[in-house]
C-alpha cells in the first residue's frame, strides 16, 4: 500500500471512471437536482457525506462479519438494508447535534437511499477486492467525482436557461445532450491512466 | 379492457404508461448496458423477472406489512429475489453475467421496482401485481432494447451481435461508448415530443398526455413518486 495506489484509485474514480458520466449511476439526482449551482452543490455535499460514511460501514461489515462466515452472498440484501438505515440515522444524528450541517444538507438526505450510487460504489468495493482504507479513498473520489458532475451540469443549466431551444428539445433532452458533451469532455481523462 | 386484467395491465406497461420512454424511470442500467440489443434484452428480461415475481409477492404479503415499515420490507423483498436471478446468471448465463456485471445487484435501486410496488402491489390482488409487473417489465425490455440495437447498429455496425459486411470501419465508436448512450436516449425522448407536438397540433387541442415539468419528468402523477429521488429537488426550487 502505497501513496501512488492511493493517488491512483482517486483519479481513476473521480475523473477517469466518473461515477456519473462513465459509469451511469447516481442518474436521478444528476438529472433532477442540476438546475441551480446552489442545490446541486448540496446534493453534492450529501452525496459525499453519505458515501464515504457507507464505504466505511460497508467495509467493516465485509470484512469482520460477510467474508470470514462465507456470507458474501447477502452482500446486496445487508448492503441496501445498512445504507437505507444508515441515512436514517445519519438525518436523525445531525438533526440532533449539529443542526447547521443539518439545515444544509437535510434535505437532500432521505434522496440519496435511493441514489444507485452509494449501493454501486459499496458492491465495486467489494468486487475490486478493497481493503477498508482503499474502500474508503474510494468511496470518497467517486463521491467528489459526482459533485463534480452534477455542479458542472447545474453551472452549464443555469447558462442555458435564456436560450432559444426548438420545442421538442426542451427539458430532458437538452440535459441528456448536455450531459453526452460533458462525457465527451470526461473521455479525455482516460489519457491520465 | 377490463381495469385489471391481464391484457389491459399488459398493455398499459408497454405502450400507455412505458416505464423508460414515458415516465421516464430506471435510467441507470437504461443508459449503462444498452451497448447492444443482447445486453438490452439480457437485462430487461432479468428485470422483468424481478418486477414480476416481487410485485405478486408484495401483493401476496400486503396485508401482512405493517404500513410504517413497508418500504424496508418491499426492498428486502426486491433484494431477495436479485440474489436469486444474480446466482441463476452467474450459473447459466455467464457470458452475459460478466456482460452486465455490477448492474445485475443494482436492479435492486430500479426505481421502476419500488415504484411498481408501492404504486400498484401493495393495493391490488396478486394476479393483476403479477401482470403489472410483467408488463412494465416487458415495456422497460423493450425501451432498452431498441436504445441498444440504435447504439450497436450506429456505434458497431453490428445487429444482435451480427457484423452487418465491413460496415464498422466505417462506424463512430463514440455511440457504444458513455456519450452515445445520453445522445441516442435524448434523441429518442425529443422524437416522441415532436410527434405528439405534431399530433396536437393536428387535432387543434391539447391532449391529456401528462403535465410535466420543465424537465419533461411527471413528478406528480409519477409512480415511483414516493422512493424516487429527483422530484423532491425540483419541486423545492
Amino acid at each position: 500500500m502505497t501513496f501512488a495506489s492511493i493517488l491512483g484509485i482517486m483519479i481513476m474514480s473521480m475523473l477517469i471512471n466518473n461515477v456519473v458520466l462513465s459509469q451511469f449511476l447516481g442518474i436521478c439526482p444528476f438529472l433532477g437536482v442540476s438546475k441551480k449551482v446552489d442545490t446541486a452543490s448540496g446534493m453534492g455535499a450529501a452525496v459525499i457525506f453519505v458515501i464515504t460514511i457507507a464505504s466505511v460501514i460497508a467495509a467493516l461489515i465485509y470484512t469482520f462479519i460477510l467474508d470470514p462466515l462465507g456470507l458474501s452472498y447477502l452482500n446486496t440484501i445487508v448492503f441496501i438494508l445498512v445504507i437505507a438505515a444508515l441515512v436514517q440515522f445519519v438525518e436523525m444524528f445531525l438533526k440532533k447535534c449539529i443542526p447547521s450541517l443539518y439545515s444544509a444538507l437535510g434535505v437532500f438526505l432521505p434522496l440519496i437511499t435511493t441514489n444507485c450510487a452509494v449501493l454501486g460504489v459499496v458492491l465495486l468495493n467489494v468486487q475490486e477486492d478493497y481493503n477498508i482504507l482503499e474502500s474508503v479513498v474510494n468511496g470518497l473520489a467517486t463521491a467528489v467525482g459526482f459533485a463534480i458532475a452534477i455542479i458542472i451540469l447545474a453551472g452549464l443549466r443555469e447558462k442555458m436557461k435564456y436560450n432559444d431551444i426548438p420545442k421538442p428539445i426542451q427539458g430532458m433532452p437538452l440535459v441528456m445532450f448536455t450531459s453526452g458533451l460533458m462525457a465527451i469532455a470526461f473521455c479525455g481523462f482516460s489519457g491520465l491512466k | 379492457m377490463k381495469e385489471g386484467s391481464a391484457a389491459e395491465r399488459l398493455y398499459n406497461g408497454l405502450i400507455k404508461e412505458n416505464p423508460t420512454l414515458v415516465i421516464v424511470l430506471g435510467m441507470c442500467p437504461t443508459l449503462a448496458v444498452t451497448t447492444s440489443a443482447m445486453n438490452g434484452i439480457g437485462m430487461g428480461l432479468s428485470t422483468t423477472v424481478v418486477l414480476a415475481l416481487s410485485n405478486l409477492f408484495i401483493s401476496l404479503l400486503r396485508n401482512i406489512i405493517p404500513d410504517k415499515i413497508r418500504i424496508p420490507a418491499f426492498i428486502v423483498i426486491i433484494a431477495t429475489f436479485v440474489t436469486m436471478v444474480d446466482m441463476l446468471m452467474e450459473g447459466f448465463t455467464p457470458a452475459l453475467y460478466t456482460q452486465l456485471g455490477i448492474y445485475i445487484p443494482l436492479i435492486v435501486v430500479n426505481c421502476i421496482i419500488l415504484g411498481r410496488a408501492e404504486a400498484y402491489a401493495y393495493s391490488n390482488g396478486p394476479a393483476s401485481s403479477f401482470f403489472d409487473g410483467v408488463g412494465m417489465g416487458l415495456g422497460f425490455t423493450c425501451a432498452i432494447t431498441l436504445i441498444g440495437f440504435i447504439r450497436e447498429l450506429i456505434g458497431s455496425g453490428a445487429v444482435f451481435g451480427m457484423p452487418l459486411g465491413n460496415l464498422s470501419d466505417f462506424t463512430p465508436t463514440i455511440f457504444v461508448m458513455a456519450p452515445g448512450a445520453f445522445f441516442v436516449l435524448a434523441t429518442i425522448i425529443a422524437v416522441r415530443a415532436k410527434i405528439i407536438d405534431n399530433i396536437e397540433k393536428k387535432k387543434g387541442e391539447r391532449l391529456p398526455v401528462k403535465h410535466t415539468d420543465e424537465d419533461g419528468i411527471d413528478c406528480a402523477t409519477c409512480s415511483a413518486r414516493a422512493t424516487c429521488s429527483g422530484h423532491m429537488g425540483t419541486e423545492q426550487q
